[in-house]
């Protein structure tokens, strides 16, 4: 990661110098060796405190869209994609909320990216370093050192990685050479909430669900999620709101957010890592997912730009998927 | 110092139970929250932060105020009762315990929240010392002891055992009403725990920073800053910071319409969002920047200017875990220069 990082900055100390962007988004270190925050980068001197790290699982897409209406005339903004970033990109892109134009893509390499909840799950405490040594991290801490096995703490986005081609890019950076990782089938847990009875699924959900503290933390991460005025934010729309009033709306509101993105969400996971509560919303994205692919045919959302979506590309041989159909008209 | 073994907690439990309601840091769907105790729920006692903060118990994220109905011509109004349940609200850190004397501030001046007056009557505060704390504390920033938080009653969990010290009036008659599942014994051990406590606080990275500089008649040198620009450019806008923050106390008050009337309900607000404080002509911080210094500015120089020098902040470290972008209090503290170590 350091030579990514190292090489990275070379290239954006040169095409900052020639003119070629005019901005820069990455991320800076914070105090614990994992707090990273994205952010924007304009000076020679600002890059040299930018970082890449295994804790930079942020996805800097949806920042673009901001990026790209507060760009100076004539301006452009580099950015740093890793490989499953890029399939938000392509999205933002189709649906038109970020300029191309404006933008130039370094792809940087991943070997997947840690989750500190994970590592703290596992006894960690008190952290003063973590040295990140390929397989594993070797980590500090007031209370004793620990190693763990970087495959144990890995994001759950990562856990089913895309792959490690970037779907768009200007450049790629990524000199190490590739790894083996065990891939888990993503629907692995969302047949397992399917063979669930109604009442289980219920209860499964109503426990999940009922730790939401409605932050919007999920929804304002969310690639997908760019309207300019979200519908629950809106007064005036009647159904704006800042807590739950009930146990209905709870479910409603993630039900609701999730049906909106279907078929645009790439499954960058974000949701769930961003989720204060770890409720595991990306299964509610990843059954959508499921159904449009055994419906429509396999489509992931941002593999290319200009691609069609199946629930906006109207076909004659497009099955009529209805609950009431399937259930024998009752 | 009376004390029982960790092992036989289950009996404190039961006997506090049989008189109040208990609740306590617990795990349900992976998450330890305060939750109600009930017979075979598991006291998460190494717990060190809940995901939400105490203050729910006082002050909860919603709450029905007053409903209207409707029947024919007749609209009715009904006000329903104050919270009237006796609880014990067990385990809570000094940094929680100490949120409750900053929302008290705000909830029991006049005229007093009777909501929060009332929940505060009928709770009864018993803290637990932080035998391990981790790198996102900063407590003793805020001049709290970890070792030795107040509350009703104090308790510290070392060598195997719980000990209880009632400090208040009313600790000290409900410890009268429990006491035959304690024992009596050396208490050196909370002596011990005390001095190590100190020493991992002095070792832990956030506990240098320093408030110098916030305090007095600040609030246009600090507001008119070039820092809020950057520290904000990152800020996703969502609430978490605020609804796990255990001194965050902004609610908004609204109307549900139950399709044969009204409910008004108040709920926890976040000046993160958008239509936070909106109102006729529109809302008055139209930008993120804004909504994010509206957030420490009022922790750290409009509620001390108001409070006799007291911040609304705990240190509990929260928001610095749970921040989707990572960028909390400490960062803003440090990068005004804040930062002794």
């Amino acid at each position: 990661m350091q030579k990514i990082t190292g090489l990275a900055k070379k290239r954006i100390l040169e095409l900052l110098a020639d003119g070629t962007v005019t901005k820069v988004l990455g991320w800076v270190p914070g105090d614990f060796c994992y707090d990273v925050t994205p952010a924007y980068f304009e000076t020679a001197e600002e890059v040299e405190g930018m970082i890449y790290d295994s804790f930079c699982g942020a996805n800097l897409s949806k920042y673009l869209i901001n990026g790209c209406k507060t760009l100076e005339e004539g301006g452009k903004i580099l950015v740093l994609l890793k490989p499953c970033d890029t399939y938000s990109f392509n999205q933002l892109l189709n649906e038109h909320r970020i300029d191309r134009d404006k933008i130039y893509v370094i792809g940087v390499g991943c070997k997947g990216m840690a989750d500190i909840e994970k590592i703290k799950a596992q006894g960690v405490k008190g952290v003063t370093k973590i040295i990140d040594n390929g397989d594993t991290f070797e980590i500090k801490t007031i209370y004793g050192d620990k190693t763990v096995a970087k495959k144990d703490v890995l994001l759950e986005k990562c856990l089913s990685c895309k792959g490690k081609e970037h779907k768009a890019f200007d450049e790629v950076i990524d000199p190490e050479p590739e790894t083996e990782q065990e891939i888990k089938d993503r629907f692995e847990k969302v047949k397992e909430v399917e063979a669930m009875t109604a009442e289980e699924r219920y209860n499964f959900w109503s426990g999940e669900l009922s730790k939401c503290i409605r932050c919007n933390a999920c929804r304002n991460i969310c690639p997908a999620c760019s309207c300019m005025k979200c519908v629950f934010d809106n007064p005036r729309s009647g159904v704006a709101s800042k807590a739950n009033t009930d146990t209905f709306e709870e479910k409603m509101f993630h039900i609701i957010r999730a049906f909106h993105v279907a078929g645009r969400c790439t499954d960058c996971g974000e949701c769930s890592r961003v989720c204060p509560q770890g409720i595991p919303l990306h299964l509610l994205n990843r059954k959508f997912i499921k159904d449009i692919n055994e419906f429509y045919g396999d489509y992931q959302a941002g593999e290319e730009e200009g691609q069609r979506a199946p629930l906006v590309n109207f076909d004659f041989e497009d099955v009529e998927p209805s609950i009431v159909e399937e259930k024998g008209g009752n | 110092m009376y004390q029982i073994s960790i092992d036989n907690l289950n009996t404190l439990f039961e006997k506090i139970a049989a008189v109040r309601s208990l609740y306590m840091p617990v795990k349900k769907n992976d998450q330890v929250n305060f939750h109600k105790w009930e017979e075979g729920t598991e006291y998460c006692k190494d717990e060190l932060k809940t995901v939400k903060s105490a203050k729910d118990l006082f002050f909860p994220q919603s709450e029905n105020i007053v409903a209207f109905k409707k029947e024919g011509k007749k609209i009715s109004v009904e006000t329903g009762e104050l919270p009237s349940e006796k609880f014990v609200l067990f385990g809570v850190r000094a940094c929680d315990e100490k949120s409750f004397e900053i929302l008290d501030k705000v909830f029991l001046s006049e005229p007093a929240d009777q909501f929060y007056k009332a929940r505060r009557l009928n709770g009864l505060v018993v803290t637990t010392a932080c035998g391990a704390p981790e790198e996102s504390c900063f407590c003793t920033v805020f001049g709290i002891n970890p070792a030795e938080p107040k509350g009703d009653v104090t308790t510290w969990i070392a060598d195997g055992k719980l000990f209880w010290q009632a400090n208040s009036e009313e600790g000290k008659a409900f410890t009268e009403e429990i006491k035959d599942v304690f024992v009596d014994g050396d208490d050196s051990a909370v002596e011990a725990q005390k001095k190590q406590i100190a020493e991992i606080m002095e070792k832990l990275p956030l506990t240098g920073l320093s408030l110098e500089g916030w305090n007095g008649d600040v609030t246009m040198e600090k507001f008119n800053q070039p820092q809020w620009a950057e520290l904000s450019e990152a800020c996703l806008g969502c609430g978490t910071c605020t609804f796990v923050c255990p001194t965050c106390q902004c609610y908004d008050v609204r109307d549900y319409d139950t399709g044969h009337g009204i409910q008004r309900f108040r709920c926890w607000d976040s000046c993160m969002y958008s239509d936070f404080t909106m109102m006729a002509h529109g809302t008055n911080r139209p930008t993120q920047l804004q909504r994010f210094r509206q957030r420490f500015m009022h922790k750290l120089v409009y509620f001390p200017a108001n409070n006799d020098g007291e911040y609304s902040c705990v240190g509990c470290g929260r928001c610095v875990s749970k921040c989707p972008i990572s960028m909390n209090i400490a960062k803003v503290i440090k990068a005004f220069g804040g930062d002794k170590k």
